[in-house]
This record gives C-alpha cells, structure tokens and sequence, in this order.
C-alpha cells in the first residue's frame, strides 16, 4: 500500500472523548502524524470566576469523572493557602485516604481500558469488576461513587464513622490479593507482553525534554511526583514511596500504574489506620485576601497544577487549570512515529488521556488554512456575553 | 439415495435448516462462555436468533460510489460456501454427498468467505475497510497454509482425500488427535486465525480500525455476512472433529440403524462443543497481536511444527501404517 491517511476520532470506537489524529500510514507503519485537539470546551475556568468559594468547589469536581477529587483538593488547598488557613490533621488525612483511593480505581480502570485496546477483554472486565470494591468504599464515605464532594475549603465535608473505617479496611485484602494477580497477568500473560513490551518507547532525555509528568514520566525513570517535590496533605509524614520504572514503554507504564496501586493501598491502611481525632474543618472568612497562588497537585494521571488569582472578593479573578493529559500530549506524537498503526490505541491509553478536562480554547481550522484562532480577550468577552445573556433571562 | 431422503438432508437435517440454528446457538454458548468467564451474565438464549432477524430487517445503506450488486452479493456467495462445504462434512454418519478428494473442495470454500471479506474491504471506499482487508487476506496468507498442511496430514495418513473416508479409517485404527497432536494444535490455531476470533481478530480490531471489512455493512448484508461466519465456525468445529476425533463414527455396531444415528449425532455435538470450548478459551485468555507479530510466529513456528507434523505422518506411513 501507498501513503494512506487515516483519520481517527473524533468519533472512533478506540477514543470515548473528541481528538483527532490524522495518521499518515505507509502500509501498516506510521510515518507522521497530526493532532487536533480542543473538540469540548467547556468554559469552566470562565464559569468558576462568576461564583463564590463554596459553589466553585462542585463545579470544578466537574472538571472530570474519575480524577473529580483531584480537582477540588487542588483548588480548596491554593484558597487555603492565600487565606492562610491551618487545616485540621483530621481533614487531611481524609482527604488522603480519598484521594488515593481515588487513585486506585483510576489505575484500575486504565489497566482495563489498556486491556481493552489490545483486545484483552477478559482483564477489562476483571479489573472494572475489582474496581467496584473501591467504588464501595467511596460510596460509603462520602455517599457518592463519583463525584464524592468532600472537600469544603477549609476542611471536609463529612466525617468517617469507625464503622466506615472498619469496612474500608475489610476491603483492601481482597483488593492487594486480585492486584496481585494482576501483576502476574502482567508478566506473564504472552499476547500482554507482546503488545506492551517495546511499544510506544520513550527514553528519560526525551521524557524531560516534552515534559511528561506522572506515571508517563516514571515509567522514563524519572522520578517527579508532586507529592514528593512538593508535599502536601499528610505525605510528608506517612510512609510511602515514588514508584518509577525504567523500561520507557507501556509495559513500564502498567507497571508504575500497578505499583501506585499497591503504594495507595498501603497509604490508605495506613491513614485508616492512624486517623488522628479531632474537628473535619475550620471556619473560614467568606473572602480571600489579594493574591496568587500556584497549586501542584499529583492526580492519578500525573501532575495537576491550579493557578489561582483572588482579589480581595469571594471570587477567584483568574483560575488557570493545567490537566497532566495537556502535559503529555507532546510526548504521544512523539511516540507514536515509526510504531505500528495497530499499535495507536495502546499508546495513546497509555498516557491515560482526559481530553474534555483539556480542551481549553476554541478551533484552528487547518485543513482550509483558516487560522479562526481567537484572543483571550475575545474568548472572555464571548462567554461573558453569553453569561450576561443568560442572567438576564 | 432416495430423492426426497436426500432433499431432506440438504435442506432439513442434518442441512441448513440444522445448520442454521445450530450455528446461532454456537454463538450464543460461544458469547456465554465467555461471559462466564469473564464473569458477566451474558445474553439469553435467543439473542443470536433475535439480532439476526433484526438486523435482516434493517435499512441497506450504500456507501457513496459503491458498485451494489458486488456488494449484495458477496455475503450471499460467503454463506453459500460455506453451507456448500457443510454438506460434505460428517453430522450423522457417512455425508451422502461424499466423495473422493471432498476434503479439498470444503478447505476451498471454507476460505472462500476471508477472500470476500477483503473484496467487501477494497469495495467499500472506506480506509478502514481497506486496512481492514488488507490484513485479512494477510492473515489469510498466514494461517491457511498450516491450517491445510495439519488437515491433509490424517489424509496423508488414512490414504483417502474423502472427509468421511478418513473418519472411517479412524474408527477401525485410532482418533488422529492421538496420531497427530501436533496437527490438532496446528488445526484449532488455524480454525481461530480462519473466523478471526482473538488473538487473531487483527482484520476487525475494534479499538483500532473499527471494524475492518465489516464497518460498511448494513442490514440484510451485515445479518447474513454474520451467519456466513457463525456457520463457518460450525463447520469448522465439525472438520476438526470428523478429522481428529473420529467424527460421528461409534468404534462398534449398533443396531438397529437409526439408533447408531442418533448416537452418532450425539457424538457430532459433543465432539462440536469440545472443539468450541477450547475455541472461546483461547478467545478469552489472549489479547489481539499485531499483524507483523503474527507473521512473524505463524511463518516460524506454526507452519514448521505442520511441517514436522506432515514429516512424521509420511514416515509413520512409511514404517508402521501401510507396513
């Protein structure tokens, strides 16, 4: 076959959310290929500057379905900050134990959803079933499997019960040993090695030269986690490790991705474990005072950062959401040339993408060479328009 | 043959009419298998038989560009093969169609079906039918020669080109599978490569090229193309048991007549399920290799272990059964 381009997404059985690749493929390999993103802006960073702390909290958790916590530990921890809050030790350790058990069903579902790609229908099925137990877990803490809503700024929302601590606990056997198994899947299921290994490589250099964060990065070996570089909540007291790998591909990234399982699940005994007692939150003053803060958050898909900016109003003046998916985009080009268009789905799961929480700014035609990009402050006065519009009616 | 004996056979039982409903209810107990182990609940019993009629009542839609009549009748010709190639192989005793050197012409029209995916594919004007088969006729490049040199092998062996000339030879000796393991393998292999079920499904990859030759169906051409390869599974499983595992054939005589029949059928169906059994476990413990990695392991290893297997049936022909 000659040079044949190929268009996948933005509707494409392999992508459950809008981007398009343009793959040019000389017969089965890829020789280049074009991405064009941003098919779902949503106007979430507009909409959260018209509204106050307490109802910015439960649109930005809508920011994402699976890393929902991330998004408002992210935000409430940069508002504490500028407000220059203490946080009870009670609340942090919830939001911990949240947070990672958050990152366990993220890492499970990916490790399905890879299995999916490959055809390996039986581990999707197995590792969505497992999730559930997490998802128990979270439903009973918070009362909802999704979006939990436990952060508050200046605290949680709900406390645990020793009930709910004594179920979460009971949990996490069952959980480490399916884990187990899936690690042994993992090394030694034959068509997984096949598909995983050598796939989709990328060196440290290159990992640090396109910015990858998360477990994208670790699996290059380097060894970046904000929760790390940058502690916050109770890492810097609980023992717990980076898990990095240096085989570069999607099988080292499976494996960092199974390692954090089981680093999480020892985080999460752990904080159940030594809850400290005492109040979930703190009174909070309904304004911020003016100033900026930079919030590093390690979402399961890497690192999240917040940059918030209030001016002495209970409104944010500007919020500027990074998601980690944004941070790896580069490097799937990257990875991608010279691999096998079989092997496109399989690569760009493994960054575990997010698109909707990326799209930030609106369409660049470029088949028609009509570059329709607008400014920022066009961008504002549009959705400030239509806010206004729909004020009044 | 009495005519009308023989009008029934073709068009009743064991014929298509069997066929037909014996294969939805292999992809029912295919699905379900694999539900189980993949521990959902998997769909009803009727559900095959349900989406098949559904699904001939749909709108055809035309790709723009498309020549119609190639397109309507290449899922026609596909289940015609393969219902051809049915009537020759063993359900209850000895096919009365059978004759001298059957075992080529079904291999033959058991191919046919992959052959006309990849027209489907090319005529389709859609790149990921193209892509789609492109790699099945690839694929096809790769597993059949194997898949016919492990089928010849019990030819080789009981000296007859007749399917059921060769499962008779395996009543008065021994079942293949125990003459020729290497050949069983090889055959289920090259069954699996042959209907595109994983880790062979690399012509239909869902996540990567939507679904291959099979995007652009609709309708009538999509239900019929569907029950052209659930058949061909039925007739595969039934090959692979009348070659390797002595068919319908009991070791002794029963009488009267009529009851070594419904014996023998009841063997055809056992024998059928183990071979699918074994077909829907492979399907669920792999996942989907690449093409290139395919060629790589079909070309290295599948055709010389067939290779090796037709070696030692000449050399055991040579010393032991024609001696």
């Amino acid at each position: 076959m000659t040079e044949v381009i190929i268009p996948i997404g933005p509707q494409h059985p392999a992508l459950k959310e809008p981007v398009n690749f343009r793959v040019v493929a000389d017969g089965e390999k890829i020789v280049r290929l074009e991405l064009d993103l941003s098919y779902n802006h949503r106007g979430i960073e507009k909409a959260a500057e018209q509204r106050d702390f307490i109802r910015v909290l439960p649109l930005l958790e809508r920011v994402c379905g699976i890393c929902s916590h991330s998004h408002t530990t992210a935000f409430a921890k940069g508002i504490e900050e500028i407000m220059q809050l203490e946080i009870p030790p009670r609340a942090q350790y919830i939001r911990t134990i949240i947070a990672e058990l958050e990152r366990i069903h993220s890492h499970l579902l990916w490790l399905g959803v890879a299995g999916h790609e490959i055809g390996f229908n039986t581990l999707f099925m197995w590792t969505w079933r497992d999730r559930e137990a997490v998802q128990d877990t979270l439903e009973e803490m918070s009362g909802n499997r999704v979006h939990y809503g436990m952060n508050e700024v200046g605290g949680v929302r709900c406390d645990l019960t020793p009930a709910q601590v004594r179920a979460a606990l009971a949990r996490l056997p069952l959980l480490e040993e399916r884990v187990q198994k899936y690690v042994g899947m993992v090394n030694e299921e034959e068509t997984m090695l096949l598909r995983f290994r050598g796939v989709g490589k990328m060196t440290k250099q290159e990992a640090l030269a396109y910015g990858a964060v998360g477990p994208t990065a670790r699996a290059s070996g380097v060894a970046c986690d904000a929760r790390h570089e940058d502690p916050y909540l109770v890492y810097a007291e609980i023992p717990w490790e980076v898990v990095t790998d240096t085989h570069g591909d999607v099988y080292g990234r499976t494996c960092v991705r199974i390692g954090e399982i089981q680093e999480s699940t020892k985080i999460v005994r752990y904080c159940l474990e030594h809850l400290p007692e005492g109040n979930i939150r703190v009174a909070t003053p309904k304004t911020a005072p003016t100033g900026e803060c930079l919030s590093r958050y390690e979402a399961p898909r890497g690192e999240l950062v917040h940059f918030i900016r209030t001016n002495g109003t209970d409104k944010v003046e500007r919020i500027d959401i990074r998601t980690p998916t944004l941070a790896n985009w580069t490097s799937v080009a990257m990875c991608l040339t010279g691999q096998n268009i079989a092997d496109i789905p399989v690569i760009v799961a493994a960054i575990d993408p997010c698109l909707s929480c990326t799209s930030r700014i609106t369409v660049i035609d470029d088949r028609e060479k009509k570059k329709n990009a607008i400014t920022f402050d066009e961008l504002r006065e549009r959705s400030r328009a239509r806010w206004h519009a729909e004020e009044r009616s | 043959m009495d005519p009308l004996l023989l009008f029934i056979y073709i068009f009743l039982f064991p014929g298509f009419l069997f066929l037909f409903a014996y294969a939805l209810t292999f992809e029912y107990l295919d699905r379900r298998i694999a539900a189980r182990m993949q521990h959902r609940v998997g769909p009803p019993f009727f559900q095959p038989f349900a989406d098949l009629i559904k699904v001939l009542g749909k709108e055809v839609i035309d790709p723009d560009g498309v020549d119609r009549r190639i397109f309507d009748a290449a899922p026609l010709i596909a289940l015609a093969a393969v219902m051809t190639a049915y009537l020759y192989i063993p359900i209850v005793g000895i096919s009365p169609l059978a004759f001298e050197g059957d075992l080529v012409l079904v291999l033959y029209l058991l191919a046919l079906p992959t052959i006309l995916l990849f027209v489907l594919g090319w005529l389709s004007r859609n790149i990921f039918s193209a892509v789609g088969g492109v790699r099945a006729v690839t694929q096809l490049f790769i597993y059949e020669v194997p898949f016919f040199l492990a089928l010849l092998a019990p030819a080789l062996m009981a000296g007859t080109w007749s399917i059921s000339g060769i499962m008779v030879w395996q009543q008065q000796h021994l079942w293949c599978l125990f003459l020729q393991p290497i050949g069983f393998v090889v055959a289920l292999i090259g069954l699996q490569a042959k209907l595109e079920r994983t880790p062979f499904d690399i012509p239909e990859a869902e996540t990567e090229i939507v679904a291959g030759p099979w995007t652009e169906l609709t309708g009538r051409r999509l239900a019929l193309m569907h029950l052209a390869r659930d058949a061909s599974l039925v007739c595969g499983s039934a090959l692979v048991a009348a070659l390797f595992l002595g068919g319908p054939q009991v070791p002794w005589v029963i009488s009267p007549a009529w009851l070594g029949w419904i014996v023998g059928f009841i063997l055809f169906l056992v024998k059928t399920l183990a071979v699918l059994l074994i077909l829907s476990s492979i399907k669920v413990a792999t996942g989907r290799i690449r093409i290139d990695q395919l060629n790589r392991i079909g070309w290295k290893y599948i055709t010389s272990a067939a290779i090796v297997q037709v070696a030692i049936v000449l050399a055991m022909n040579y010393w032991w059964v024609r001696a």
